[in-house]
């Protein structure tokens, strides 16, 4: 069974259009500059409507993590596996996965450069995860 | 509310806690709420309030035969009876009703007529969270730890440390699910579940449930029952997904709830006797100590060694077993409540000596909610 995918509304669908694209779409408030995730038609900052989607650079250092040791059959995930934050160099923090990297507390080491990777896991979800870059 | 001016004048918690395959959900609350009226010497006929979080307050208000005046059925996880009793407070102080009953029942072990919990996949968390593998609590609420750890330099044997004094609190108590003393290696040897987070450094799982009435302090004179006064209480929230924290080392939930608290009580820190601080995980009562402002930024771990929270120790701090030892059915914070209320009567089984203030601070969803609940048994 394949690991459980986001159903996008109508306020996340070009986020989840830009990862099938190869874009990591944020969003910039027009009045106050905030870069803010996940996505919404409205600056969280300050409340304003007008917003705009850019592509990030998709560099991100590793913020913190869990190492789940718990498998859970039919579930799509093989333990032990990452939970991660990352931070965006654009500011914002989100979920996700490192891959292309041992998953252990000796190979996953905080504030680590990583750069993001899409997944394609259906016709209509590509999901961001992120590896360590070829530097570090 | 003026501080003082409401009591809470019934308290007590089902009759079995632990494993409880003989009740439903909704007879725990049921079974919460008939002890807590007899320990004031009430009927349902005599509540026109109802609060509740887990069941709907239209359940448990028919299913007890209750007609409220109000109801509140704020739901924001395991501190939602802490919210339940500020919002009774100002609703008692207001003349919305006169006599308020807050329950918490939950199959969290057995799952006896015990709801869903799931997120739909077109939720924030469904969309941005769940896809990359995060399997319960013990995977969420952990995960803002390592990076405490590397800011502040604080050791795994240190996290562990939190589990084994409150082992020590639970060893006094014989309703307390594991009673028998840990040391460090021991929790750093058990299971690992998400690391750096060991079996032991996770809370129970339980059926339960606990009850409290609340009532004007004027009013509170005609019950038996020595009347614990509420002084100050906070509340807030701060969201729903834990990788959206605003600081990951620091809850901004509780820093709110609990300056609303404490302001409101006039008291400080150093005013305070005996100290509940939710603990679904043995990271918790770190960011509590931290972030209500009784030591400084980092420094949790270190005064937790120092005993400083174990018995004997200048602050009690969860002296029923907390969630890591007593029970934990799910929503803890009715128990957090329940064991102040104990310690300000003067009947816990570790009772400290002398408690005038107590603090119960709980947690909802994964760093999501916090409430402050600032209490004493003598009117300020």
């Amino acid at each position: 069974m394949p690991r459980p995918l986001p159903q996008p509304t109508p306020e996340t669908a070009h986020f989840w259009e830009g990862t099938r694209v190869g874009e990591l779409r944020l969003q910039r408030c027009a009045a106050c500059e905030k870069v803010y995730f996940p996505p919404r038609p409205f600056c969280p900052a300050c409340g304003h409507r007008r917003v705009r989607a850019f592509a990030a650079s998709g560099r991100a250092s590793l913020h913190s993590y869990v190492i789940n040791h718990r498998a859970m059959p039919g579930a799509g995930f093989e333990a032990p596996y990452a939970i991660a934050v990352v931070e965006l160099e654009e500011g914002p923090r989100m979920m996700t996965n490192i891959v292309e990297c041992p998953q252990t507390p000796d190979a996953l080491v905080l504030d680590m450069p990583l750069e993001v990777v899409f997944e394609p896991q259906s016709d209509e979800i590509t999901l961001p995860v992120f590896r360590p870059t070829a530097a570090s | 509310m003026k501080p003082g001016s409401i009591a809470i004048v019934g308290a007590a918690e089902t009759t079995e806690l632990g494993r409880i395959p003989d009740l439903s959900a909704l007879q725990l609350h049921a079974d919460a709420a008939l002890n807590t009226l007899a320990d004031v010497g009430l009927t349902p006929a005599d509540i026109d309030g109802v609060a509740t979080a887990g069941e709907s307050p239209t359940n448990v208000a028919w299913y007890l035969g209750i007609t409220p005046t109000w109801v509140d059925g704020t739901t924001v996880g395991g501190c939602s009876f802490m919210l339940h009793v500020r919002h009774a407070a100002a609703a008692i102080a207001q003349g919305l009703c006169t006599t308020v009953l807050i329950t918490h029942g939950e199959s969290g072990k057995s799952r006896v007529g015990a709801g869903r919990r799931a997120f739909s996949a077109a939720s924030l968390q469904g969309q941005f969270e769940v896809p990359y593998g995060p399997m319960g609590a013990a995977t969420m609420f952990t995960l803002p730890m390592l990076r405490y750890m590397k800011d502040f330099g604080l050791s795994e044997e240190k996290l562990a440390n939190v589990a084994v004094i409150q082992r020590e609190w639970a060893a006094q108590n014989p309703r307390a699910s594991f009673r028998d003393p840990i040391s460090v290696e021991d929790v750093l040897d058990s299971r690992m579940i998400a690391y750096p987070f060991r079996l032991l450094m996770c809370c129970l799982v339980t059926d339960g449930g606990g009850a409290l009435i609340l009532s004007s302090t004027e009013r509170a004179r005609d019950f038996s029952t020595p009347p614990v006064y509420l002084l100050g209480t906070g509340e807030s929230v701060e969201t729903p997904m834990v990788s959206q924290m605003q600081d990951l080392t620091s809850s901004k939930a509780f820093r709110v709830s609990g300056r609303k608290a404490f302001e409101e009580a006039g008291i400080r820190p150093e005013d305070v006797d005996h100290l509940m601080i939710y603990d679904a995980f043995a990271h918790l009562p770190i960011y509590g100590l931290e972030d209500l402002g009784f030591v400084g930024r980092g420094e949790a771990g270190d005064f937790i060694w120092g005993r400083n929270t174990a018995p004997g120790g200048r602050l009690p701090v969860n002296t029923n077993g907390g969630g890591l030892s007593y029970m934990h059915s799910g929503m803890y914070g009715m128990y957090a409540l329940q064991e102040s209320v104990r310690q300000l009567r003067g009947i816990a089984p570790a009772q400290v000596p002398g408690v005038r203030v107590s603090v119960s601070h709980g947690v909802g969803g994964m760093f999501g909610a916090a409430g402050t609940i600032v209490m004493s048994n003598e009117l300020p």
